[in-house]
């Protein structure tokens, strides 16, 4: 059903640097989001890049030691904490969550903007720190080379992600407050949306960790300020009490990437099997048990820090259970696609490329919890190809799927379908060109964070290289079709992929209030037998 | 007895449909706050939890160190203003608003009086050499330190307490209490800080007459700010000075 | 919610009962208890922001959501050092190789 064109909505009701820069519309804040994170990923890709481009030969011959270091802990740096946390949450969260239980804004909209200015701060003091010469550390600034011997800026990254923080914490406040209190009439718990489950459980998650990943940061910056002695062995500290403090949030923090991916996923995968979700209950209540189960494995990443055994067999034991809700997720979304009526649009391919990348990186990760084999594979490529596989191909991958599935809604345009799914094909192929190669110099023992590597494992260095060229380029692609769309693709109805969900009863792009009055929710989320496809697919003509 | 406020529909912002639907969102957001800030405060309760079971007679000694009685009055000061907190609340709730206003500013004096004799007890860690760093002493004595007496009998029996240099390895560990002793009482103060000003702000509201029964949420949740800074000094006051106190 | 008024005579009972048991925690102290001045000390500090938590707080007369959110909280600090903890008690526990 297509809606008219002519209307005020979020985007043209005010113009003006001012009119954005100090909105309190979620939506808008949602896309100031979109460009801040954007910027942030492209400068996480140009360090990836370098990576890439010094490992193309055995040598250490393009950059000096010290600057890969630089390079390499830039990158995860900027990736994990100003891309891959911030990212869903805080551009489809922002826009989505209040529009999906029928509110006309989140609970606190000035907190929102307070989030991203924070947001914006923290980003700033980083990129101050990488211009005047960068971290070197590794993004898990291990003590007591980051607190006593570096050399290098960590107290302004460190303030930066501290505020990040705090960003963090305002939007996973704002989304649980919201949906609490919030929900329209008839809008029960188990009517929700999994894309709200999702949110909901990730910011179980920011509360709960990011605060000791802020205390973390305090002590670790009042040590290399006033040489305290928390965490330096020569002042009597404990260096690996540091990495406790640093992995309790560190390791839930890759749940709040990958939940609000799995939200994504939900929805697509609902949409084009014009089903509902299989076993319903069952994917809302794992979003919730690995958000809780997640707290309990951060010793997995210290089975050789000279972490207690025993201890390292628990976390190991519990790293296996934290896998069973990931699984039961996949378990629901293939029974969601066995006998659905399957369509192809960008957004399911993406939704795809999820489900069989993501199940490698967890399957991977069962490797990793497995004590005997992480003794022999931590810190070669083979850890950094896992958690790649789960970030890029997880995260990322959902996070492209999303933008194209609500893309219509948020910018009242329809991205180019051609286009669309071959930028997918091509992030699908670059990505596994060049990850998978990583899974096997990893085993066969090349270690992570050298700028040099023995001979025998250039081959597969040379392919990751391609790879991530052609995954540059598969990222790029869309970029310019999104921009290009917002002037000069075709107005997107309301609902152009016969989605079910409060967001797409609004015309596309909404007014700011998204409802002239509270909508009442009378039935079940993804009632698909009673929406029609629409006639000849979103993209007819 | 609440006073009438059916006469002027409680104002509610836009994006709720009602004050009700407010004042439940503002609650629940203060408290999801306060769980990150018990996750915050927490992770130095862990520091001093690791150190403490790691290094017992060295806490002990250093706790030794600590004015008691400072703390005591500090901890007495605090509870009280935490009350006055309280009847600052009730004042809003039944629109009394001299004694809100009146309240308030009680609560502000007790949290400066707090912070004052914090200041005071800092300078004396200063005087003393109890500042982590280079010029850091602890005064301990021999037959202390020989493990023969615990500390308390050898000051009873006549040992002076500044005898003897203690060896390197309780010196420094020492500092590592003094360094959470600073950190945690630091990051404490700085909430009260924070605190005294969000205060000062609703004073200045409330003789504005901004407060009636029917909305007074701001009161209700700087007075929950508060509370949560009391109990974080409730933990403190036994954890920093009531250590290897016993005779 | 705000809908309660706690009387005030109950603010003065439980501040009575904070000084009383600040006093308790300081005689406490110096008394020879071994291992469980500790457990005393948590104890009673426990209790005392149990009481400013239940009165101050209203938490007694909050929806049953905020008692929740705050049980979760100390649950998961609880999680935090009990088995950060664990690391440090049981090294030793399990032979390796070399040691």
């Amino acid at each position: 059903m297509s809606a008219p064109r002519s209307g005020t909505n979020y985007l043209n009701v005010s113009y003006g640097i001012r009119s954005w820069l100090f909105s309190v519309d979620h939506k808008r804040i949602a896309l100031l989001y979109l460009c801040s994170v954007t910027s942030m990923f492209l400068l996480g890709g140009l360090f990836a890049a370098m990576v890439r481009m010094e490992l193309l030969t055995p040598a250490g011959d393009m950059l000096a030691s010290d600057t890969y270091n630089k390079v390499f802990t830039m990158h995860g740096i900027v990736m994990v904490f100003f891309f891959l946390i911030p990212g869903i949450p805080a551009v489809l969260g922002n826009f989505l969550v209040p529009m999906m239980v029928g509110a006309r804004d989140l609970a606190f909209p000035r907190l929102n903007l307070l989030s991203w200015y924070l947001y914006t701060v923290g980003a700033l003091f980083t990129l101050f720190s990488i211009v005047i010469g960068g971290v070197d550390t590794g993004w898990t600034f291990y003590t007591p080379y980051s607190s006593a011997w570096t050399t290098t800026n960590i107290v302004p990254v460190a303030l930066g992600i501290f505020v990040t923080g705090f960003s963090s914490i305002l939007t996973g406040l704002n989304f649980i407050v919201t949906i609490h209190t919030m929900r329209a009439p008839g809008l029960t718990w188990f009517r929700l949306p999994l894309f709200i489950w999702a949110h909901y459980a990730t910011s179980i998650v920011i509360i709960l960790g990011t605060p000791v990943i802020a205390i973390t940061i305090v002590l670790l910056a009042l040590e290399r300020v006033f040489h305290l002695g928390f965490f330096d062995p020569a002042l009597g500290g404990d260096p690996v009490l540091f990495q406790h403090f640093f992995w309790f949030y560190s390791h839930p923090a890759v749940y709040i990437m990958i939940l609000p991916a799995m939200g994504v996923v939900s929805e697509i995968v609902a949409c084009f099997s014009r089903k509902r979700v299989f076993g319903y209950p069952f994917v809302a209540g794992s979003s919730l048990a690995i958000a809780l189960l997640g707290f309990l494995v951060w010793g997995h990443h210290m089975f050789v820090s000279s972490q207690s055994v025993f201890a390292g067999m628990v976390f190991s034991v519990l790293s296996f259970l934290v896998a069973i809700p990931s699984a039961v997720k996949v378990f629901n979304w293939t029974a969601t696609l066995y006998k659905g009526s399957i369509s192809f649009e960008t957004p399911m391919l993406y939704a795809f490329g999820f489900l069989g990348l993501f199940t490698i990186g967890g399957l991977t990760g069962l490797m990793l919890a497995t004590l005997g084999i992480d003794v022999h594979v931590h810190d070669t490529y083979f850890i950094v190809a896992h958690f790649h596989y789960i970030m890029v191909g997880g995260t990322v991958m959902a996070y492209l799927g999303g933008l194209h599935f609500w893309w219509p809604k948020i910018s009242g345009r329809l991205y180019p379908e051609w286009w669309g799914r071959l930028s997918a094909l091509i992030v699908f192929i670059g990505f596994n060109l060049t990850f998978f190669p990583q899974f096997i110099v990893g085993y066969l023992g090349m270690p992570r964070r050298y700028h040099a590597y023995p001979e025998e494992f250039q081959v597969l260095n040379v392919m990751s290289t391609a790879g991530a060229s052609i995954l540059g380029v598969g990222y790029v692609i869309p970029l310019i079709y999104f921009v290009w769309s917002m002037r000069y693709g075709k107005r997107a109805p309301s609902n152009p992929f016969g989605a079910t969900g409060l967001e797409w009863r609004t015309p596309s792009p909404p007014p700011t209030e998204n409802f002239p009055a509270p909508p009442t929710v009378t039935e079940e989320a993804y009632a698909y037998e009673r929406v029609p496809v629409p006639e000849g697919g979103a993209h007819a003509g | 007895m609440r006073a009438d406020s059916g006469a002027v529909a409680a104002a509610h912002a836009h994006q709720f449909e009602d004050a009700a639907q407010q004042r439940d969102a503002v609650t629940l957001g203060m408290w999801t706050f306060l769980v990150t800030e018990i996750l915050f405060f927490g992770g130095l309760f862990l520091a001093y939890a690791i150190y403490r079971w790691s290094f017992p007679s060295a806490f002990a000694l250093a706790s030794r160190q600590l004015d008691i009685t400072l703390g005591g009055v500090n901890t007495v000061v605090l509870i009280a203003s935490s009350l006055t907190m309280a009847l600052a609340v009730h004042a809003a709730q039944t629109g009394a608003g001299r004694a809100l206003l009146g309240f308030l500013l009680l609560t502000i004096l007790l949290g400066g009086v707090f912070l004052g004799i914090k200041a005071v007890e800092y300078r004396h860690k200063f005087e003393e050499h109890l500042i982590p760093g280079a010029s850091f002493h602890m005064p301990v004595s021999e037959a202390t330190l020989s493990g023969d007496i615990p500390p308390d009998q050898a000051i009873a029996a006549g040992v002076p307490a500044t005898a003897l240099s203690a060896p390197a390895e309780i010196q420094r560990h020492a500092q590592i209490y003094f360094s959470l002793y600073f950190a945690m009482t630091g990051m404490h103060a700085l909430h009260m800080v924070i605190g005294l000003g969000l205060l000062a702000w609703l004073a200045l509201q409330c003789r504005k007459g901004r407060f009636t029964p029917a909305y007074f949420a701001p009161v209700e949740i700087v007075g929950l700010y508060w509370h949560f800074v009391d109990i974080v000094w409730i933990f403190l006051f036994p954890l920093l000075y009531l250590v290897g106190r016993h005779a | 919610m705000s809908e309660h008024v706690v009387p005030r005579r109950v603010y003065f009972l439980v501040f009575a009962l904070l000084l009383l048991f600040t006093a308790l925690t300081v005689a406490a102290a110096f008394k020879d208890l071994g291992p469980f001045n500790l457990v005393v000390a948590l104890g009673i500090a426990a209790f005392k922001a149990t009481l400013v938590v239940l009165y101050f707080m209203h938490v007694r007369y909050n929806p049953r959501l905020i008692g929740l959110a705050i049980a979760l909280a100390m649950a998961w600090l609880m999680v935090l050092i009990v088995i950060t903890f664990g690391d440090y008690v049981t090294r030793g526990w399990v032979p390796f190789p070399g040691k």
